[in-house]
């Protein structure tokens, strides 16, 4: 199990990197999971492009009105930021739930997101932060929402010439009160998630919610938001009389797949449990009570 | 075939080895460089018997190229001993715990254990096991793996007294 043979490019700037991405490259940042499919040979390219030599990719920076994190940054630094438990404490709690020790002291947030593993945290986190990508191509820079990034199970927006520049985290504006709550099953700790969910509600000062977000993993194509039921919370004091009755929504609003680990119908089961959950963690957060 | 010349530290040692892009560095360690203390398991990521310290932290060593640790330090297995070879307080624990059975995912237990101890000389079961969390062992159930891991931070507590 070795990989065929490639080129190595080792680029310090975006735009030299750009410059080498074309249908027979891949990029490589943290390599968790592109160099199991180059030893697999389930990936042989002509040119692999190593992006970890451009330091403009790696960092966590508080612009304000938005917390910007470079692609090439590691899911340990993301972990380990004191400004994203303060600002982005949902990503923090999805990226205790990716991997091993090992794996976050490579891998990279961006290479994540990059993947687009149906049941993988980040890109679950991500969309029920509304988050946004940054991307450059040969053509320019374009910025767009996860939710257009992610197409389909490992299936991106990104054209084969672009280059993941950045995620962008909107900060919430002042004077709501925002909780959050993630939660996940999975075989074992650090595994992919069978099913996980990821929830976000920010209350106005009288308790009635200004907005919901609920995203699941491992239930679809992609991780998706539930629409249905964020519209029955939003505008609404919820208690767990509503919250029964919006979770009802999901088991229709979703497509799992049967496979060895878990049969669709519990797929279901679990993800009205794991939502019901998330969305109480969150609640109960934002009121005041710990996450 | 294109190659690359690297220069990578391995346990203190300085190395100018030229390598395909393609090796990886669990590879370039053994058959380059005859470190065989760390060990190929599944070679895709999942068992964690290849672990090793890049710049001090513990990686997949069957998870990066060999070009990609040039101007990198790595610390494998064989860099755990003392100065004249003979087992460090760790490997002694492991030893004396009877932490292993086949021993064949020792080397990256010993790694994942080192990176733990280093930052928290006094670990819960918790931290333990979040640290080999990310190692497969097919033969002990864990116990005594982490029975020596416990041993070993309350030696290595006692020697920095």
């Amino acid at each position: 199990m070795k990989p065929a043979p490639f080129e190595y490019a080792r680029p310090t700037t975006i735009d030299e990197a750009v410059a080498l991405l074309d249908d027979d490259s891949v990029v490589i940042a943290g390599g968790q999971t592109l160099v199991p499919m180059l030893a697999m040979r389930m990936a042989r390219p002509d040119r692999v492009v190593d992006i970890n030599n451009i330091p403009e990719l790696a960092g966590i920076a508080d612009k304000g009105t938005e917390i910007v994190i470079g692609a090439a940054t590691r899911q340990v630094d993301v972990l380990n930021s004191a400004l994203v438990a303060e600002k982005l404490p949902l990503l923090r709690k999805a990226i205790s739930f990716v991997g091993h020790t090992q794996t976050r002291n490579r891998g990279t947030v961006g290479g994540s997101l990059a993947h687009a593993d149906p049941a993988a945290e980040i890109p679950l986190a991500s969309l029920a932060m509304d988050a946004e990508v940054t991307l450059r191509g040969s053509g320019g820079e374009r910025r767009i929402s996860v939710d257009e990034f992610l197409v389909g199970p490992m299936m991106t927006a990104r054209e084969p010439d672009e280059l993941i520049v950045s995620l962008h985290y909107a900060l919430a504006p002042a004077g709501g009160r925002v909780g959050t709550g993630f939660h996940e099953v999975s075989e074992r700790h650090g595994d992919f998630a069978m099913v996980a969910a990821a929830a976000r509600i920010e209350l106005d000062s009288g308790g009635t919610c200004r907005t919901v977000a609920l995203a699941l993993a491992g239930v679809d194509a992609r991780a998706m938001r539930i629409p249905a039921l964020e519209a029955m919370l939003a505008g609404q004091k919820v208690d767990a009389a509503l919250l029964s009755r919006a979770v009802a929504e999901i088991p229709g609003a979703i497509d799992p797949g049967d496979d060895q680990h878990a049969t669709a119908a519990y797929r279901r089961r679990v993800a009205v449990a794991l939502s019901e959950r998330a969305l109480a963690d969150a609640l109960r957060n934002a009121e005041g009570g710990a996450a | 075939m294109s190659t690359l010349e690297i220069t990578v530290s391995v346990n203190g040692n300085s190395y100018t080895e030229t390598v395909e892009p393609r090796v990886t560095l669990v590879d370039f360690l053994r058959d380059k460089l005859a470190l065989t203390g760390t060990h190929i398991g599944c070679e895709h990521g999942v068992c964690g018997a290849c672990s090793v310290l890049l710049d001090g932290v513990p990686i997949r060593s069957c998870l990066m190229l060999a070009v990609q640790a040039d101007g990198r330090e790595v610390t494998t297995v064989e860099g755990l001993t003392q100065e004249d070879g003979t087992p460090g307080i760790l490997q002694d624990a492991f030893r004396d715990a009877h932490a292993m059975q086949c021993g064949y995912c020792i080397p990256g237990m010993l790694i994942a254990s080192e990176a733990l101890l280093r930052d928290n000389p006094d670990p819960t079961l918790d931290d333990i096991r979040e640290a080999i969390g990310g190692n497969i062992c097919r033969c002990t159930g864990y116990v005594q793996i982490i029975e020596a891991i416990q041993l070993a931070a309350e030696r290595l507590r006692e020697a920095n007294r």
